[in-house]
């Protein structure tokens, strides 16, 4: 008899949590595998538009990104509602695009140069005038592989 | 003396340690945009030299203005256009063959209407946008134009390679992958050279017009 009711004694056992952190852990790993830090902090809005015919900018040869779109919300107040351009970590000119590109070819190995890409993120509502006007820059400066880079997704839901 | 087993490290925090660090990497990365539509931009010229001689049939205009809406000119008319039929129609015009004698196409396979592109190699398409054009929309249409020419593309390489078993798009996405055997990719890299000289990318840009 009291060996029955021993066993009732202890109800139900807890349920051991020592895997948790092991499940935590994956995840983790998983996020730092799968993610890369932000390059630059955006003060313009980024929102790329999608595009199917689309090849994969490769990571081997360098690249170099040019931002262009409104000044976000939190900067209408310094700097406006035009579309502006961003390179590195602040809002520039057009006439500074050619500096620009030379700092980006003076820290490379000679040998790479010729293969810069420059990368064009552009907000998917800014005007074409200023994205024409850095193109402009790009041919004087003769940094001529461009890519529009876009997400993948379905041209007429633009 | 007393047998005592060593204390149990408490490791209940370690959850806790780990969630800090995943939600740190959440909300700190992105996961980064790599692909996109690559283009060439032709080189800076001061001076203007005299433009090309091009047969007016030969060139597929495209305009797009301030309110988005796309006008082509081709072959004399002028007409509007919807994005949804670019693709078609590009396709048409470039695949038409409408040339005769030395210009005449062996590889069109389209209406063969002498008042469109003589061939493959002839026809041009040109584009001009407005300074006040969205983005989105020159997006639209470039990707358009390139959907055309890898349609052809896509057909050429299949009939020039059939026991490849695959397309251009697929053979260029092949070639780039650094995974695969280098003499595959040499190898994969001459015939992509040998399709895009049989379908050359004729495009041009106009500067954007001010207003």
């Amino acid at each position: 008899m009291s060996k029955f009711k021993k066993k009732k004694d202890g109800g139900l056992p807890p349920i051991s949590t020592a895997s948790l952190p092991d499940i935590v852990f994956m995840l983790l790993f998983f996020f730092m595998v799968a993610t890369v830090i932000k390059e630059d902090n955006l003060i313009i809005e980024n929102k790329l538009p999608k595009a199917n015919q689309v090849e994969k900018l490769d990571k081997q040869k360098p690249i170099s990104y040019i931002y262009i779109g409104k000044p976000s919300a939190n900067y209408v107040d310094t700097y406006g509602t035009e579309d502006r351009i961003q390179l590195n970590d602040k809002l520039q000119r057009v006439k500074d695009v050619q500096a620009f590109v030379a700092a980006e070819r003076a820290a490379l190995a000679e040998e790479l140069v010729p293969t810069l890409t420059v990368s064009l993120k552009v907000d998917k509502d800014a005007k074409m005038g200023l994205l024409t006007d850095v193109k402009q820059e790009l041919r004087k400066t003769n940094a001529l592989k461009i890519n529009y880079t876009t997400k993948k997704g379905d041209v007429l839901t633009n | 003396m007393a047998k005592r087993s060593a204390p149990e490290v408490n490791a209940g925090s370690m959850a806790d340690i780990a969630f800090l660090l995943l939600i740190f990497f959440l909300v700190t990365t992105d996961i980064a945009v790599d692909s996109g539509l690559s283009r060439k931009l032709p080189p800076w010229e001061p001076e203007t030299v005299d433009p090309p001689k091009i047969k007016e049939k030969n060139i597929f205009t495209l305009t797009l203005n301030s309110n988005n809406e796309i006008l082509l000119t081709s072959g004399g008319d002028s007409e509007r256009l919807a994005i949804k039929d670019l693709r078609e129609r590009t396709t048409a015009f470039l695949d038409n063959g409408g040339g005769k004698g030395k210009d005449a196409c062996k590889r069109c396979q389209g209406a063969k209407n002498p008042e469109s592109s003589d061939n493959l190699q002839k026809a041009v398409i040109s584009l001009a946008n407005d300074r006040l054009t969205d983005y989105k929309t020159y997006i639209t249409v470039q990707n358009e134009i390139l959907a055309a020419y890898n349609v052809i593309r896509n057909r050429e390489f299949k009939k020039d390679y059939p026991n490849l078993k695959m397309n251009f798009v697929e053979a260029t996405e092949m070639y780039q992958d650094r995974a695969i055997d280098d003499k595959v990719r040499e190898n994969l890299k001459e015939k992509l050279e040998a399709i895009k000289l049989v379908v050359p990318q004729k495009f041009s840009e106009a500067e954007a017009k001010r207003d």
